[in-house]
């Protein structure tokens, strides 16, 4: 028996602070025990949420070795500049949320709902740019498996002469390679593309939406304690949203360049 | 509190199953143990379900003809085996019951880190399980468990897409009982419980969590993608639509060989402290069985390729692939005879779960023998889709993990229900479990050697009398599963009681600090940990200690 299991076992664990008493679980000894354990299950989903998209993005990174030509010029029709746009928009809403889960630290309520709503506002935005993004394509018959249509793509590769329609029927893609394509395997690859382009985005338009309803309540939970004056609130929550903020953040760090960027 | 019941004669000490008893109380529960009997309860209609479906198959293979099931409905009857058995009985069954029972005792916390998430994994796991089976009897499905592509995004009938669905909640439900675990093992241990004292089942789950948590939601996501594939014809994985079917094998063994070791490690754990309890003794060479499991999950996410080595894969990641193979038995072996090592001099009780725990140690170790055949790459070309698969896999899974989980069911039976089963039918079925399992499965390493292909509901004459030998096996493996069915059911009315708290004479915290049943919140107070496992050597040195109430100081909070 070491001597701090003497200490303890003399005097009892170490006593919560009486004002943590209504935000201490059940099943925890102390407010520090309890905050340790939710961060590191927050990082524990955070790696789950990579891997669940990482295998997505290796596929997107094999067929987009084995179908450069196609995929290339499918993915000009995505729009970089509202794709840009909505970089920016995350990365503020990124530090609105960090000075957000500051202010809940120092237990400043107003100031919490403040930078809670300014996120919310940026994560609106971000969904509203999203939903023109995708409505584009619901003009342009480039939604997968709903009436998908390549036709966009061949008459916007033809004018940047890229795509050559050849005699047979096949086209003929010029990158800084060549290659030459049935308009059947056309249509199927830069659907894959486009495929890859609303499951990735899909997905993280999701988060985004499961994240900025986890804001509206954290805003809820802020104003209670602030009417009821709480001594000492709960900034948890906020911190391990704020964690899951960043990470939905960074996936799109990496969607960005891997589908509006590359081969521009 | 133990007392009590001894001092008021009938008046019952509270326990976690009297405390409450509405319906109510047990749907909504955050007690870890309540959870483990949701889940107890709810996998074992999944095995009796998945169970006939195997009855089934074994009836049909009797004879050599297709005559009892058509070739259509035989293909559903292995799907269902396999996606019951492996998505809704293996995975979930040790770590979701045993773990969430005995895990926070063991290392002497009042509950998990998670309840909430906790008792959410059980619904996720519910509504995944009642959709799968929803799919598997609305018109069935043919995929086989594997679900692979193109058969399954292309061209299979029925509603694989629910299916699907099902797995993919079962497999989030297995993902957050890994998030609950890794940080309940992290930061939920008692003072004095150090990493290298906590029991090997710990270590085990610990392990396993791991694999949950990295290896889970690659195939859940793999599957939605085969379910984006059937719905929108995308072609990820279709060559008739552009796509690879070999990346999904890829992907879908990436978690699937990981999930045999969440479904062995966790049995490994149960191994480790039934036989130390019952040869008094510690286990031999704690420090490396703890590691081996940690080696068996790191190595065991870097040999997903020895399921392709006949799909045409580069022959240089095969070779690769079948060395690191090789290498996870080195981990497996250093359990094997470690546990060997322990039962050597000890003082060996024959108890019912040490009789299931020398049943697994035999039907693993050939279970895991002869997958070094399969590993090597000219014996598996020959061996593919064969006979041979199965018996191997069933050895590992059924043999292993089903025997360790009886094991686990009838060491910590009497402190999760109060109640003792009868010995000698436990050790009868136990017996029989032994006997029936190598009768119906030994043949098949045989027949798979010979070229019996899996998969089909008749065969060639001169195969006749091994597969019936099988078959007959099969019944009496049956037997050996219903036998505990009945008794284990029938003691908790007609049982002795079991008042003391440790019937088994066992160490650690769960027998000697534990009231049995337990009580709502496992100890009177935070135990302090004063001596590491399996303390044989020091049989009047407690392993963890009940501290004194504290001083009452006004305004402080009281444990």
């Amino acid at each position: 028996m070491s001597v701090k299991e003497a200490e303890v076992l003399e005097h009892g664990t170490s006593l919560a602070h009486p004002a943590h008493e209504e935000i201490l679980g059940e099943q925890f000894e102390t407010l520090e025990q309890q905050n340790n354990a939710y961060l590191i299950g927050m990082w524990a989903f955070i790696v789950q949420e990579v891997l669940f998209l990482g295998a997505i993005f290796a596929a997107y990174g094999i067929y987009r070795l084995k179908y450069l030509h196609e995929f290339t010029l499918a993915h000009k029709e995505l729009d970089w500049v509202v794709g840009g746009i909505n970089t920016l928009v995350l990365l503020a809403s990124s530090y609105t949320m960090a000075r957000a889960v500051r202010a809940a630290m120092q237990n400043k309520h107003g100031r919490q709902i403040l930078y809670l709503g300014f996120t919310l506002f940026f994560a609106g935005i971000f969904m509203f740019n999203k939903y023109i993004e995708y409505s584009k394509k619901y003009e342009h018959h480039l939604i997968p498996g709903w009436g998908y249509d390549a036709h966009a793509i061949v008459e916007h590769g033809e004018k940047k002469k890229i795509l050559e329609p050849l005699p047979d029927g096949n086209y003929k893609i010029k990158l800084e390679t060549e290659k030459t394509v049935t308009p059947e395997e056309f249509k199927q690859r830069t659907q894959l593309f486009l495929g890859f382009y609303f499951i990735l985005t899909g997905l993280h338009g999701l988060h985004v939406l499961v994240g900025m309803i986890a804001i509206g309540v954290l805003m809820v939970r802020a104003y209670i304690d602030y009417k009821k004056r709480k001594p000492v609130a709960d900034y948890m929550p906020v911190e391990m949203v704020g964690l899951y903020w960043h990470f939905v953040d960074i996936v799109w760090i990496f969607i960005y360049p891997l589908l509006y960027l590359i081969g521009r | 509190m133990a007392t009590q019941t001894i001092a008021h004669g009938e008046q019952q000490r509270v326990n976690y199953l009297n405390w409450k008893t509405t319906v109510a109380s047990w749907l909504f529960t955050y007690d870890h143990k309540r959870i483990g009997i949701l889940y107890l309860v709810s996998i074992t209609i999944f095995f009796l379900l998945g169970g006939i479906a195997a009855a089934l198959i074994r009836m049909e293979l009797a004879t050599p003809k297709g005559d009892l099931l058509t070739s259509d409905v035989y293909n559903k009857m292995f799907t269902i085996h396999g996606v019951l058995m492996i998505f809704f009985f293996l995975v979930p069954s040790i770590p979701a019951v045993f773990g969430n029972f005995v895990l926070p005792m063991m290392i002497g916390a009042r509950d998990v880190a998670f309840p909430r998430l906790n008792l959410l994994s059980w619904y996720f796991f519910m509504v995944g399980a009642l959709l799968a089976t929803i799919a598997l009897v609305k018109g069935g499905i043919d995929t086989g468990w594997t679900f692979y592509t193109p058969y399954s995004s292309s061209f299979a009938k029925g509603e694989v897409s629910l299916a699907i669905v099902g797995v993919f909640l079962a497999g989030f439900s297995s993902i957050f009982t890994g998030i609950n675990f890794l940080v309940t093992i992290h930061k939920m241990r008692a003072p004095g419980m150090t990493w290298f004292r906590l029991p090997l089942f710990v270590w085990a789950m610990y392990a396993t969590s791991l694999i949950q948590v990295l290896g889970t939601p690659v195939v859940a996501i793999t599957l939605l993608l085969v379910a984006v594939e059937r719905s929108l014809r995308i072609g990820i994985f279709d060559p008739n639509l552009g796509g690879d079917p070999i990346l999904y094998q890829h992907l879908f063994w990436f978690y699937s060989h990981p999930a045999v070791y969440i479904m062995i490690l966790p049995g490994m754990g149960v191994i480790s402290e039934v036989i130390s309890a019952f040869s008094k003794k510690r286990v031999f060479g704690y420090h490396f069985v703890a590691f081996a499991s940690l080696a068996i999950a790191i190595i065991g996410f870097l040999v997903w390729g020895h399921h392709m080595f006949s799909t045409g894969q580069s022959i240089y990641a095969s070779i690769l692939f079948s060395f690191l193979t090789f290498l996870v038995a080195i981990p497996s072996a250093i359990k094997t005879f470690n546990w060997m090592a322990t039962i050597w001099k000890g003082r060996v009780h024959w108890e019912a779960p040490m009789i299931y725990a020398l049943g697994f140690m035999g039907l693993f170790v050939i279970g895991g023998l002869t997958g070094l055949y399969l590993a090597a790459m000219a014996t598996n070309v020959h061996l593919t889709d064969t006979y041979f698969i199965v018996a191997h896999f069933h050895y590992v899974m059924v043999g292993g993990a089903i025997m360790a989980y009886l094991a686990a069911l009838h060491f910590w039976w009497p402190k999760m229900t109060g109640r003792m089963y009868p010995q000698s039918w436990a050790k009868l079925s136990a017996l029989l479990v032994f006997v029936g399992f190598n009768l119906t499965f030994f043949p098949q390493f045989i027949l798979g050697y010979m070229g019996m292909p899996r998969r089909y509901h008749s065969y060639p004459e001169e195969w006749a009398a091994l597969n019936l030998l099988s078959s007959a096996g099969a019944s009496v493996l049956g037997i050996g599963y219903l036998l505990p069915a009945i008794y284990l059911v029938w003691s908790l009315k007609y049982g002795r009681v079991v008042t003391e708290r440790n019937p088994w004479g066992a160490r650690g915290l769960e027998w000697e600090l534990v009231d049995t049943p337990p009580d709502p919140h496992n100890f009177e107070r935070t135990p302090i940990v004063t001596r590491p496992a399996y303390d044989y050597g020091h049989p009047e040195e407690p392993t963890g200690i009940i501290p004194k109430p504290r001083p009452v100081v006004v305004g402080g909070k009281d444990g």
